[in-house]
């Protein structure tokens, strides 16, 4: 048997050698038409609009108006003390927004910690929203009622289970589709790897939405990955990918609402990159300023999203001065009942933390919880 | 716990069916609960068409059809984070993690998902399903594949840790896991898969409750406190103690999480005296914690310090060295013998 050495390109004489591996080696799916889109799709500003809902579009520029505000409201209160910490989308509404409404109610939204407007967009109570970020509990809701996962914070951790939902979904013979959100950093994350390959393999009713909005934290794309654009990993799993202006509302919910239909027929998941730009800071605890150039927020300040849909509904004839005036009007209700019951103390019992722990409480814990009852009443006696 | 000879001749003597494995009835329990609950689902690195790496899920899948019984792509986070969406959506995924050091990839879901979501969501998402995980040492495996993770799972509050060393109890605690409506960490002594017993794989079998030691042996000079592989170990060294006039009296915990410290206590007021044996490492271990349990509830009652006979604190040896590490009936002994304790030793 002749030795083969490494740097040798010409094939073998040997007889045994195979000019192609064998068929199951061979790739199993021609990669062009699962490429993303050269460039991000539009829809604003593009003839296509016209064959847009005008309903739709009166709807979305009201929720963006609302989710503005909602971002506006709860970074206030976190100035007030109301909040531990505010993760602001301000710039990023439309792909918040656009991609809820995408959904049907049926459908689950498995949001990433920063995705409070989707989660609100999808009908969540706004101070339900916001109990992880004050700190009453982890999550101030029962994710079966609104089919909204927990809000929370570990990155990407998520996916998997849009995936396994999904794929539970689809065993049950219901046409459930998950939509899983997750930040351009969340795509390094071995999970989101992980969930990718078994929504390809399982062809789970899934649809991956990246919110590309330029940074984790402080760190900059080009510091994340080498990829041409994260839409093009789904080519790797064996998925569509497609990217789209995350800042033309229009765009990304037709886009979405193309890989949801795409996914409830049985035609598997997609990967959906949306461009945008964060605008705020990380959070009220990040100082920006040390990672980016102003110039650059003002370029994006110029391709606001609710300014895009705005400009395009007016000129349409959609939108007139009384409209806007009852979007805000709608908004400032919100912000104001918000800001009401935020303002409320929330009303916590502490014997609550043994509560949820298991099914039954072990003996330990009921004797811990004996514990801390007996401090409570010490303590109600001191006072 | 009967032993693989006596047993064995013990059920063909009886003319009874063959004796059946551990493997078997954790196999037996899976099936009879698929069958009874739809809602039941195995997934795993190679459970379906191979029927697991040791076995245990053999033929699931045949009868139960893929979808029942999944052979997941090769990501263990993947495989407890799909799970966890599973669990969401109404069905009961019992996962295999394919060896203990395996499912150290997958801790973030278990840590930051499974056992925390009752907790995070106040009730309304419990996460019942069962990660099965074979576990320690003492059949030669190299690298990786013999790690008691015991008190991993121990300190994470929100999972149960549930352990048999008997075919009986592998099925009737495996089969309340499954019904469990909180997640369990099953972990499967991997050297007492193919212990053998007079349970049969075709007669009715008991559901164990979780949370409930047992008393193996009664005894009233000492107690040894212990569970999974180190059981055998224990039984073996109490016979042999009974020639240096001790009869110890053997408790099998059966679940670390819960943790039975009613029979415990009771055992050891009784004894005066108490051993806990285990293979992982002793410091910080499961050990210490029994122990410190044992002195805060009976301190009146003890004779003697609690004693901690334990794996030593070091990465898991290699297979050629791993009989040096592994506590066996000598070291058992040499702590029996001391628990004839005098002030000022
Ligand atoms: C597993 C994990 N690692 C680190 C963090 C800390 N962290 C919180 S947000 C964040 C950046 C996330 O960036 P990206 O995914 O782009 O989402 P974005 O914040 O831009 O919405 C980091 C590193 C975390 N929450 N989870």
């Amino acid at each position: 048997m002749q030795q083969r050495s490494s740097t040798v390109q010409e094939p073998l004489a040997d007889s045994a050698y195979r000019p192609t591996p064998p068929p199951a080696w061979r790739p199993r799916t021609d990669p062009a038409p699962l490429l993303p889109d050269a460039e991000p799709l539009r829809v604003l500003g593009t003839d296509a609009v016209a064959d847009a809902d005008p309903a739709l579009l009166r709807r979305l520029y009201a929720e963006l108006v609302r989710g503005r505000r909602y971002n506006a409201q709860a970074t206030a209160l976190t100035k007030q003390g109301r909040l531990a910490v505010y993760p602001s989308t301000t710039g990023q509404e439309a792909c918040e927004i656009a991609a809820a409404l995408a959904l049907e109610e049926r459908d689950w939204l498995f949001p990433s910690y920063r995705d409070t407007l989707a989660a609100v967009a999808r009908g969540l109570d706004p101070v339900q929203a916001l109990t992880l970020l004050r700190g009453d509990w982890h999550t101030g809701y029962d994710p079966r009622e609104y089919r909204i996962a927990p809000l929370c914070t570990p990155l990407a951790t998520q996916l998997p289970h849009a995936v396994g939902l999904a794929h539970a979904a689809r065993l049950k013979g219901d046409d459930v589709v998950a939509l899983a959100m997750v930040g351009d950093g969340g795509t390094s994350e071995g999970d989101f790897h992980e969930a990718l390959n078994f929504a390809a393999v399982w062809q789970a009713p899934v649809v991956f939405l990246v919110q590309n909005n330029g940074f984790a934290i402080s760190v900059p794309l080009a510091k994340q990955t080498a990829a041409p654009s994260l839409a093009h990993k789904a080519v790797g799993y064996g998925m569509p990918g497609r990217l789209v202006d995350g800042n033309d509302a229009v765009a990304v919910h037709q886009v979405l609402t193309e890989a949801v239909a795409r996914a409830r027929r049985g035609g598997g998941p997609t990967l959906v990159e949306a461009i945008t730009y964060r605008i705020d800071a990380h959070t009220n605890a990040d100082d920006a300023t040390r990672y980016r150039a102003d110039g650059e927020v003002e370029t994006w300040r110029a391709h606001d999203p609710v300014l895009l849909l705005e400009r395009e509904l007016t000129e349409r004839g959609l939108l007139d001065e009384e409209g806007r005036r009852a979007a805000a009007e709608a908004a400032e209700t919100m912000a104001a009942e918000l800001r009401e019951r935020m303002n409320a103390d929330p009303v916590l019992d502490p014997m609550d933390l043994f509560t949820h722990v298991y099914a039954e409480q072990t003996a330990q814990l009921r004797e811990q919880a004996a514990q801390l009852r007996a401090e409570l009443e010490a303590e109600g006696e001191s006072r | 716990m009967t032993t693989a000879t006596t047993g064995a001749a013990a059920a063909k003597a009886a003319g009874r069916t063959k004796p059946a494995t551990m493997a078997q009835a954790l196999q037996r329990a899976m099936r009879d609960a698929m069958a009874e609950d739809p809602t039941v689902h195995v997934m795993g690195e190679d459970v379906g068409t191979l029927g697991g790496v040791f076995r245990v899920t053999d033929g699931l899948a045949k009868e139960f059809g893929e979808d029942r019984c999944t052979d997941t792509p090769l990501a263990e986070a993947g495989i407890l984070g799909t799970a966890v969406g599973m669990a969401m959506y109404g069905l009961r995924p019992v996962v295999e993690m394919q060896f203990d050091a395996f499912a150290y990839p997958a801790f973030e879901q278990l840590v930051s998902h499974v056992a925390r979501m009752r907790n995070r969501t106040r009730g309304a998402m419990p996460m019942p399903m069962v990660i099965r995980v074979p576990y320690g040492g003492g059949i030669g495996g190299v690298e990786h594949h013999s790690d008691s993770s015991e008190i991993y799972y121990m300190a994470t509050p929100g999972l149960h840790v549930v352990t048999p060393a008997t075919v009986e109890d592998a099925y009737g605690l495996l089969r309340a896991a499954i019904a469990s409506d909180d997640p369990v960490v099953f972990l499967e002594p991997k050297r007492l898969y193919w212990s053998k017993s007079e349970w049969s794989p075709e007669a009715p079998a008991r559901v164990e409750p979780i949370g409930k030691a047992v008393v193996r042996r009664p005894g009233t000079s000492a107690t040894l406190i212990t569970y999974g592989p180190s059981l055998p170990v224990c039984l073996e060294a109490a016979e042999a103690a009974t020639a240096e006039g001790w009869d110890l009296e053997v408790v099998d915990l059966r679940s670390l999480v819960p943790f039975d410290e009613e029979t415990v206590a009771a055992s050891v007021r009784r004894t005066g005296r108490a051993v806990v044996v285990h293979e992982s490492g002793g410091f910080a271990g499961p050990g210490a914690e029994i122990a410190a349990r044992i002195t805060e509830r009976c301190f009146h009652h003890l004779e003697a310090p609690v004693l901690r006979v334990a794996g030593f604190d070091i990465p898991y040896p290699p297979p050629m060295l791993e009989r040096h590490h592994l506590p066996g009936v000598d070291r058992v002994l040499d702590a029996v013998a001391r628990l004839q304790w005098e002030a000022g030793n």
